[in-house]
């Protein structure tokens, strides 16, 4: 049980530092036309991998119900509400 | 410790840890969230001065720290199944390869804040410093104390045998750990990043 864990732990890191240079490498492009779809883009990558990091290095995913709820609503609400923000100003 | 309940497919659920930290953790989301609010709102006041201001920051330094800071998390989740395996050694190793990884962040961050301050780009340069200095510096402040509980984690896998307890704290102090992981992977995005 403990050796699937820690390959599951690297494939996690994996993403996240995949994740990282794929959002750098979009942010940095500002040949990019539609600024609100890179901003889109940005933030939803940033809360992916908060999920990721919340799921599975802080184990929530086996937290009891509540807690993992309590966290998952977080990702959804402040993704919304961070890109709805953005938007409207 | 709470009561593990059951979960879907046989598996208990459990809560990593002790329930304060948890509190703490969920409550310093919260607070972070609303940082991350004013960010946007920061940048929807003045998108011109944003975009310049965030021109002269370094990618390549807040990508290499967000880098380090996920590397050291995954060794201290592997710390923490090492400690459930009673391999003290290896849990040890991994914890200190994680608080390594703190200190080079906050060694690049150090060279970072020192570059800006050298070209006059201080906090009181405008809106957009003054929030990049206070919010990364209230980021680095929880960093400072994650060392700290990096450091203390160390100290209890030290133990000659690691009873449930221990195995709490450790669980806490990894949570917390990851927290500022989590939280810095927000700030890259949104300061360095965004469009």
């Amino acid at each position: 049980m403990t050796v699937v864990d820690s390959r599951k732990a690297v494939v996690v890191w994996l993403v996240l530092v995949v994740a990282t240079f794929a959002s750098w490498w979009v942010g940095a492009d500002h040949a990019l036309s539609a600024d609100a779809a890179v901003t889109a883009a940005v933030i939803a990558v940033a809360f992916i991998k908060v999920r990721l990091i919340g799921i599975h290095f802080m184990e929530l995913g086996t937290a009891p119900r509540v807690l993992r709820g309590m966290f998952e609503g977080y990702v959804v609400v402040v993704t919304i509400a961070l890109f709805g923000l953005y938007v409207a100003l | 410790m709470s009561t593990p309940a059951r979960a879907s497919k046989g598996a208990t659920r459990r809560m990593p840890g002790e329930e304060g930290v948890w509190v703490f953790i969920l409550g310093d989301m919260l607070v972070f969230a609303l940082f991350f609010g004013v960010i946007i709102y920061l940048r929807g006041e003045d998108p011109a001065l944003f975009t310049q201001s965030q021109g002269q920051l370094s990618q390549t330094a807040g990508a290499l720290n967000t880098v380090l800071l996920l590397t050291s998390s995954l060794f201290v989740a592997l710390g923490v199944r090492a400690s459930r395996d009673d391999a003290k050694d290896k849990a040890r190793a991994l914890f200190a390869l994680a608080l390594l990884c703190g200190l080079c962040f906050a060694g690049v961050k150090a060279i970072e804040y020192a570059d800006k301050i050298a070209l006059g780009l201080t906090p009181a340069e405008n809106d957009f410093y003054m929030y990049f200095f206070v919010f990364t510096g209230i980021h680095l402040l929880h960093v400072t104390i994650g060392v700290a509980v990096l450091a203390a984690l160390i100290r209890i896998a030290r133990r000659p045998k690691l009873a449930a307890h221990d195995i709490s704290l450790i669980e806490s102090g990894a949570s917390y750990w990851h927290l500022v992981d989590l939280l810095w992977v927000v700030l890259f995005a949104l300061f360095y990043l965004l469009a």
